[in-house]
């Protein structure tokens, strides 16, 4: 497979007294185009995926083992500034809390047209109309208005809608984006939902779709990766994994979703038992890894 | 926000008020004063306020050469602003420097920037002052430079935990991820959000100038004798504080008065910028 962006056999671990293992040997990958959903619980190890491909994993953190392969390249160990010129350009990002990820006291526009006039090498005045446009791409009404206004005066979707748009300013070939709806009400998240849908199919963009709603998952990606306990337990085409799920955790998980075609009652939470045997599993892994 | 608005909070228009008094004293001094501050008159010496000095009225009394208190007060004011404004400024500058560049980098930088602020604040400041009086010699220039040395220790700390509070918030990962630079996310998207704490800093560094330059002025450190300064006329007037108690109370009353203001200024800022507690 030719993969957009390929990662082997992560590990990430947590320096400190007794070192943490935060990733067990994680291999993920993307096509180009493709949307590829990865789920899991609180606490899986999924948003530090996402940063470990950013770049932005927290400082007492380490990659210490595997590689992560963009485009044909081996960016586990970039410099800051390498990395620069690929963040934003190559690979964007779609933060979580729409709320807290624009500066607050700088208006739309610059925050807008920073990662135009960057990468692009746009002047002043094309970036903000190049600006205005992109906003009107994301069914902004008014961007112009949009533009001289501050975070605050615009609604936690409009913010969403705004960071899509930064997101999609330079038509990157990857966009992660780490859970982008959580923070949102359920009617924005359709919105939102569809617009990142519509953004995808018009620039052929690939993305990384981090998130724990198995029904966003089946709405938008072609393949979905699940992790737990800082592992990945199971890899297959969307279509595939909801028909027959390999792993006993993603039946679990799947039981434990509510829908509305079944009674509540219907839902289980995921067995003790299970999660007791994949932490053993896991326990295992980091023997094995150790030596 | 709205000047009118910040305004409306008694404490910012207090503050305000002082501190354009003491501006238009010091830049009007020559025309608002009404007798030279070194005008010696040595027949009308320890006037009283208020009494009648002949053809001369000396609203504060004079001292015990028979200078005008009240000249001598205005004239006061320039080197007090002066050393406020400059010694905030360059102390606030340094620290900000270093508060930012420990705060953001974090790790080593941060590490040996801290420990240089903990060794320098425990360093005893007035020892530190007589130090730099003796190497520099009495002057303005040295009460400016003692302040500015000890005090951008304030600046760095403060600076520092905020800009660390302030990396923790999504829009600088954000910035992170469009591939800004540290120098420019530090100097355009964290320092905007310190600039309203570097204010109130200020403002209250401003106040902390003005007693320092009255204690040096106090113990001889700060410009000679003849120039009026408000910790000098203190000094003057503690020699006849039995016989002429407005020599001290005068200049005393200044500093009080100056200080006050501008920690109210300092504290109202805060309260007003501040988007969480006002609301």
């Amino acid at each position: 497979m030719n993969a957009l962006l390929d990662i082997r056999d992560l590990d990430l671990t947590l320096d400190g007294q007794s070192p943490l293992r935060l990733l067990r040997r994680v291999s993920l990958q993307v096509a180009p185009g493709q949307i590829v959903g990865l789920v899991g619980e609180s606490g899986a190890g999924k948003t530090m995926v996402s940063r470990v491909v950013l770049g932005i994993a927290p400082a007492n953190t380490r990659v210490t083992h595997g590689t992560v392969v963009f485009d044909g390249r081996d960016i586990t160990h970039l410099s800051e500034r390498q990395r620069r010129h690929l963040l934003g350009r190559e690979i964007a990002f779609i933060p979580q809390n729409p709320m807290t990820a624009l500066n607050p006291v700088e208006r739309i526009g610059p925050q807008i047209t920073d990662v135009l006039r960057m990468h692009l090498g746009l002047g002043r005045m094309a970036a903000r109309d190049r600006a205005a446009t992109l906003l009107r791409e994301v069914h902004l009404r008014e961007p112009e208005r949009i533009l001289r206004q501050y975070p605050h005066e615009l609604s936690g979707g409009m913010r969403q809608r705004v960071l899509i748009a930064v997101a999609f300013a330079c038509k990157p070939k990857l966009v992660i984006a780490d859970e982008p709806t959580t923070a949102l009400d359920v009617t924005v998240q359709k919105q939102i939902l569809q617009l990142i849908r519509e953004l995808q199919r018009n620039s052929a963009t690939a993305i990384l779709f981090i998130t724990h709603d198995l029904g966003v998952v089946a709405k938008l990606c072609d393949y979905v990766t699940v992790m737990h306990g800082g592992r990945v337990l199971e890899s297959a085409p969307a279509a595939q994994l909801f028909a027959s799920p390999a792993h006993d955790y993603t039946r679990a998980l799947f039981a434990a979703t509510p829908r509305f075609d079944r009674p509540a009652d219907e839902l289980k939470p995921i067995p003790a038992a299970l999660t007791r045997q994949l932490g053993e599993e896991a326990r295992a892994l980091d023997a094995r890894d150790a030596q | 926000m709205k000047v009118v608005a910040i305004l409306r909070n008694p404490r910012v228009a207090f503050g305000a008020l002082v501190l354009l008094a003491m501006v238009v004293a010091a830049a009007g001094a020559p025309w608002l004063s009404p007798h030279d501050p070194l005008e010696q008159d040595l027949l009308n010496s320890f006037q009283s306020p208020g009494a009648d000095g002949g053809d001369q009225a000396h609203p504060l009394g004079t001292d015990s050469l028979g200078r005008d208190i009240l000249s001598r007060l205005i004239y006061g004011a320039r080197p007090a602003l002066i050393v406020a404004f400059v010694a905030a400024l360059f102390a606030g500058l340094i620290g900000t420097a270093l508060g930012l560049a420990a705060g953001y980098s974090g790790g080593r930088l941060d590490a040996s920037i801290s420990r240089l602020v903990d060794i320098w604040m425990s360093f005893p400041s007035v020892l530190l002052c007589i130090v730099l009086a003796a190497v520099l010699g009495a002057g303005l220039h040295t009460v400016v430079i003692a302040i500015i040395v000890i005090d951008w220790t304030r600046f760095c700390r403060v600076v520092r935990a905020e800009t660390m509070l302030q990396k923790s918030h999504d829009y600088v990962s954000s910035a992170v991820t469009i591939g800004l630079g540290s120098v420019r996310i530090v100097v355009s998207e964290i320092l905007p959000n310190v600039a309203p704490l570097l204010l109130t800093l200020f403002t209250l560094e401003m106040g902390i100038a003005i007693v320092v330059e009255a204690i040096l002025s106090f113990v001889g450190l700060s410009v000679s004798s003849g120039a009026a300064t408000w910790g000098g006329l203190i000094q003057e007037g503690r020699l006849y504080v039995n016989q002429a108690w407005w020599l001290m109370a005068a200049p005393m009353a200044c500093i009080i008065v100056a200080v006050l203001g501008l920690n109210a200024l300092g504290d109202g800022l805060r309260e007003v910028i501040d988007p969480v507690k006002a609301r």
